[in-house]
């Protein structure tokens, strides 16, 4: 029996296999807004009945949505300032050439593959050497250092697409710097910067390790969530919470896989000569 | 070369750091002509055609563009248009939208702008396309679309920087017949920069070589072809069999030199004509040299071996060794009677024409920093 038929034996579980690792992966989340739904404070089957209850609570719990208001400010600055930080990177690597340029590029991408507890440690660290007092700021901080590779990573692919000859075109054609930021520059690389506000934004949202060690007594929604799973009686207002951020979290991930899209499609073909 | 002087470059340089992209660079080039810059890479083709668009700026020199020196003008203040060798088409916006960039800023009315692009579009062969994306389009026509993009803000001169050289050789003369009808057709200065010499022959009033930073010559095509001034341009403009003579005398602007087996010749004088050691250079092109069938009689022939051949479809190219000559001679035949069926080895005659020889002055030396 020769290898390719052995392999083809194998092929018919190739598909439950798929279906099994999906279902592994994703089971558990579809549970949450399923319980979240129910009307029982326990998470057991079978479901004791459909209520909104636990939605309803969210409204009222002012804790819960002065952590949801601190997400949101850290999500924002994180996420403007990592993209800003980004589009520095990013052009200086697409643009420019210079000593050291690879080696400031690995550096720059080097937090996502560090362990996030050491770099959270060493930022707590540093910060109570300084003195500084913990808040939403160090979260901002910590954060960002975190956010730029990936903010930088989306710049690039969308920066790589721009040539220097569309300004120049522009120049050419009577329109003057700030009309050519205006109509080359900033509708060009428009979706890769929106794409990475996006995607900053959401890794934020939902970024707990350097929040709980840098965020002092303002928590974010998921140090709250990590608080509140001490108690079994707020668990499905936990749920419910959770649902709401899934739900926020694949919008804006659909949205920027759209955008990039898109702009993919645009300098896909407007450079390669045929 | 058209009457009225568009363009002038008055002793140009440029450098970058101490390199000597462009040296000491002049010249004129005429309302309505099309003239070519022609040169191998790196010779500041680019360097020279950006400095007229005003994207580089000069060490030295004045540029004067319709007698306005516009070397302290930017890009977009300047009366050129520039087509880019990527052709740079905005990616953000559809063919129509591409050619009415620069008409925003004229502030038209909206079915005057309209008008002038549809006619651009027209013009260029693009009719009913403005509503495609710069990425649905083919090569050829994301070309057209910086012709016209250019060509719709009547400029007085129009720039192209090798805005052939990424199409495959079919569109590209296809192409070159084009953009010489449309210069025909709206009548303005066009400055193509191109390391083609055929393609600097095809379309080109007239065509400045250039080596190093430095004009070499410049000239029509047919004088520029037959007539090189040097030794480099006679070897960029195609083949070209060179031979040491002896100068015999000179008369007037003539001089006469024993070009070794092909006897005592009779040649123009160069300009800054000076022989080393009473020796110069002489040229004959590999196509002036005839193959003699049979009886056939010449009254200037010489006797050879064929050394080589290399079959081009329609022509045969020969090496053809000569007693008493240093290199063996290149030709080119037909195949019409045969050549191609020549075997290596075989004895010929071969017919020349002592009008054929021209003189090459030597080169200057390449002085660089
Ligand atoms: N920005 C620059 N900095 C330094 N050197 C440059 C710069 N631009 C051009 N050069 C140099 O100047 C010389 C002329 O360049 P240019 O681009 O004008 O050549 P070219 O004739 O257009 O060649 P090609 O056919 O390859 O396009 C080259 O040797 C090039 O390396
Ligand atoms: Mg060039």
């Amino acid at each position: 029996m020769s290898l390719l038929t052995q392999r083809l034996r194998v092929l018919p579980f190739l598909p439950a296999y798929v279906a099994l690792y999906f279902l592994f992966l994703y089971l558990p989340i579809l549970l949450l807004p399923v319980f979240s739904l129910n009307d029982a404070a326990t998470t057991t089957f079978p479901l004791a009945g459909f209520t909104t209850k636990w939605y309803a609570s969210l409204a009222g719990n002012s804790v819960m949505l002065q952590a949801a208001w601190n997400s949101l400010v850290v999500g924002v600055a994180v996420s403007l300032l990592s993209t800003v930080l980004g589009i520095c990177a990013a052009r200086a690597i697409t643009r420019y050439r210079f000593r050291g340029q690879r080696a400031a590029a690995g550096l720059i991408m080097a937090p996502l593959f560090l362990p996030e507890i050491i770099v959270a440690v060493s930022l707590l660290m540093i910060v109570l050497a300084m003195g500084v007092e913990l808040s939403l700021i160090t979260v901002i901080l910590g954060q960002t250092v975190f956010c730029v590779p990936y903010a930088m990573s989306v710049l690039v692919s969308g920066f790589e697409g721009f040539d220097r000859s569309l300004e120049e075109a522009s120049y050419d054609l009577g329109e003057t710097a700030i009309g050519t930021f205006r109509r080359v520059t900033l509708p060009v690389v428009a979706p890769a910067i929106v794409s990475s506000l996006l995607v900053t934004f959401t890794i934020s949202l939902d970024e707990f390790i350097l929040a709980f060690f840098l965020s002092g007594t303002e928590p974010t929604l998921p140090v709250y969530i990590w608080g509140q799973l001490r108690f079994a009686a707020k668990l499905p207002g936990v749920l419910a919470l959770g649902t709401v951020m899934l739900v926020a979290s694949i919008l804006m991930l659909t949205l920027t896989e759209i955008l990039r899209r898109r702009a993919e499609r645009r300098t896909q073909m407007a450079f390669t000569l045929p | 070369m058209a009457d009225r002087p568009m363009i002038e470059i008055a002793n140009v340089s440029k450098f970058y750091g101490i390199y000597k992209a462009l040296d000491d660079v002049s010249l004129t080039i005429g309302e309505g002509e099309f003239f070519s810059l022609l040169g191998p890479s790196g010779c500041g083709k680019t360097t020279l055609l950006r400095s007229i668009a005003g994207f580089e700026t000069p060490t030295a020199g004045e540029i004067f563009i319709d007698g306005v020196p516009s070397l302290a003008l930017p890009p977009n203040r300047r009366p050129t248009n520039m087509v880019f060798q990527n052709y740079a088409i905005f990616p953000h916006l559809d063919v129509a939208e591409n050619v009415a960039y620069g008409l925003k800023r004229l502030r038209l009315s909206a079915q005057d702008e309209r008008k002038r692009v549809g006619d651009a579009l027209d013009q260029v062969r693009l009719t009913g396309l403005g509503q495609r994306k710069a990425h649905e389009l083919s090569g050829g026509q994301r070309q057209r679309v910086a012709l016209a993009r250019a060509l719709v803000m009547r400029p007085k001169v129009l720039l192209l920087d090798e805005p052939l050289s990424a199409l495959d050789k079919k569109l590209r003369e296809e192409m070159q017949v084009e953009l010489r009808t449309l210069q025909k057709a709206v009548g303005i200065t066009f400055i193509l920069v191109t390391h083609d010499q055929y393609e600097a022959l095809a379309l080109s009033d007239r065509i400045a070589v250039m080596f190093g930073g430095r004009i070499a010559q410049i000239a029509s095509p047919k004088e520029i072809y037959q007539r090189p001034r040097t030794r480099k341009v006679a070897d960029f403009l195609g083949g070209m069999n060179f031979l040491k003579a002896k100068v015999l005398g000179e008369q007037g602007n003539a001089v006469s030199v024993d070009a070794a087996r092909f006897g005592a010749v009779s040649l123009d004088k160069p300009q800054g004509f000076a022989a080393t050691n009473g020796h110069v250079t002489v040229g004959i092109r590999p196509e002036r040299l005839r193959l003699l069938w049979d009886d056939d009689r010449a009254p200037h022939e010489l006797a050879g071996r064929i050394e080589n051949r290399a079959y081009f479809g329609e022509v045969t190219h020969l090496t053809v060794g000569v007693d008493g000559l240093e290199q063996p001679l290149s030709m080119v035949e037909t195949n019409n009677f045969g050549a191609d069926d020549l075997p290596v080895g075989a004895e010929i005659r071969l017919a020349y024409d002592p009008e054929a020889f021209v003189l090459l002055a030597e080169d200057p030396p390449v002085t660089r920093v």
